[in-house]
């Protein structure tokens, strides 16, 4: 049997060939998986990765059962990757049972499985967090200081890997960010319309008011458009604004 | 040949520069109808919320139906781009009357007698809508149905592909955000029309394609109105 030092160095060479254009990062990540299982001796791995709304997403898993798989997809909703996603920090050795108040739905489906231990670590790049890896025990096994020093270099082997997918443009995240692009630039057209009415003011000219709110609050343009069209924003604030902090460029 | 060998000559052929200056879509349908020999052929924009704008046409009486699908909201692309499947309609002249009010009317009218549409989508998210138009009745041939597949994931890879290189993140590529500036108006005036009324823009929207069906106008022109503060809607519109 290889060490376990052996097989981190040989996912890494694995990695270097990540610049190769045939590589498959989905079996990639399944390949981290089955090595977390292997290398730390846990019963169930799931790489998952934030969509462009901070929303955890299984990319890949080990085993495949649906009861994993339910168990790695219902954690958009609550469980132990959001904590992680929340503070940036790994969270180990969780009793499953005795979390039972705090995530109703996750400690059902992980009993369900057999589950009674997990573990949630981050995938990051710098300080960037780009998603969580997550382990299951079905016996109560605490993992040691060694054994989680070599889970998170497992995470940062799938963290470059993730980083490689992200440059080729994975074509569903470029989708999804094409298509918050288009409704974006709608949403501004609306909010222009919106301002338009309460202030009498011709709606292309009620871009500045936007532009000079969105550099006041220091937020996105788009964020203040949002809120003027779902009125959390009372369009009054945007016009008593003084309109010599507008900016002259017209064109949006 | 495999429909992804055929995506990849589609792309290259399209991708080959030409130094006409016409943007890469609308090199797509121009190639397409004459590929597919079709009278004409659209490439539109789609939200969950329904069309939102023409990325590029050919043939006059396509540039009428996407701005048709588009004011009224409804049509074979639409339903297209719901389902995620083709939506093939040979004989428009036996849609059912109840289907697509005023679309089929005016279809037929600007001349078109079939419509296939094809849906644009990566995963579950839905991009747009390439449809075909002809002038005369009749079923696409089961060549032309898998080189209109090949030319709607071509289609989807040009969007990737302008979205990719459009530089700031956010933002829009300027080929497409000129899609969304032509009908500026039409977005400003249901931001308008939804403080008049107090209502929702979905409903302000939905005022404004009920305006341009009831008057046969096309929903740019009633948004201009709008804009232009000749036209005010009240709140017992609804």
């Amino acid at each position: 049997m290889v060490s376990r030092e052996v097989r981190i160095g040989q996912l890494f060479v694995e990695l270097a060939d990540t610049l190769t254009a045939d590589f498959d990062v989905v079996e990639f990540m399944h390949e981290l998986a089955e090595a977390c299982i292997e290398l730390l001796e846990v019963d169930a791995a799931g790489l998952m990765l934030l969509d462009l709304h901070g929303t955890p997403r299984l990319i890949a898993s080990s085993p495949d059962f649906m009861r994993e798989l339910e168990l790695f997809e219902l954690q958009s909703d609550e469980g132990p990757c959001l904590d992680v996603i929340e503070t940036g920090q790994p969270v180990t050795n969780v009793d499953v049972s005795g979390a039972k108040e705090r995530w109703p739905r996750f400690t059902a489906v992980a009993l369900g499985a057999g589950m009674k231990s997990t573990h949630a670590l981050p995938l990051k790049l710098r300080d960037h967090l780009i998603g969580v890896v997550n382990l299951f025990t079905r016996t109560e096994q605490h993992l040691s200081e060694e054994d989680i020093a070599l889970g998170q270099a497992l995470a940062d082997v799938a963290s470059i890997g993730l980083l490689q997918q992200r440059a080729t443009q994975e074509p569903s995240l470029l989708a999804e960010q094409l298509q918050t692009a288009l409704n974006t630039r709608i949403l501004i057209e609306q909010a222009k319309g919106v301002l338009a009415e309460h202030s009498g003011l011709d709606p292309a000219d009620t871009i500045r008011l936007l532009r000079a709110h969105a550099r006041h609050l220091g937020a996105p343009l788009q964020s203040v458009a949002e809120s003027v069209v779902n009125g959390e924003l009372d369009p009054m604030d945007l016009l008593q604004e003084p309109s010599k902090t507008g900016d002259p460029d017209q064109h949006d | 040949m495999a429909r992804a060998d055929r995506v990849a000559q589609l792309l290259a052929e399209l991708l080959r520069p030409t130094g006409d200056g016409e943007g890469l879509a609308l090199r797509l349908v121009t190639a397409g109808r004459k590929t597919l020999d079709v009278a004409g052929v659209g490439l539109s924009w789609m939200t969950e919320q329904g069309p939102a704008g023409t990325l590029a046409v050919t043939g006059d009486a396509a540039e009428v139906l996407e701005e048709l699908q588009y004011s009224l909201g409804i049509g074979p692309g639409v339903d297209s781009s719901r389902s995620g499947r083709p939506e093939m309609q040979p004989d428009l002249e036996q849609v059912d009357i109840g289907r697509w009010p005023g679309y089929t009317s005016g279809a037929l009218e600007a001349g078109v007698a079939a419509v296939f549409a094809f849906p644009l989508q990566v995963g579950g998210i839905r991009l747009g809508v390439l449809s075909l138009y002809n002038d005369t009745p009749g079923r696409l041939p089961a060549s032309a149905v898998e080189e209109a597949r090949a030319l709607a994931a071509a289609a989807t890879a040009v969007l990737l592909h302008l979205q990719s290189s459009a530089g700031r993140r956010g933002g829009l590529h300027a080929d497409l955000a000129d899609t969304v500036l032509d009908r500026a108006e039409v977005y400003q005036a249901t931001g308008m029309v939804s403080v008049q009324i107090r209502s929702s823009l979905s409903d302000a929207f939905a005022v404004l394609r009920g305006r341009a069906f009831s008057s046969g106008r096309e929903i740019s022109d009633v948004a201009h109105s709008v804009v232009t503060r000749q036209l005010r809607f009240t709140a017992g519109e609804m």
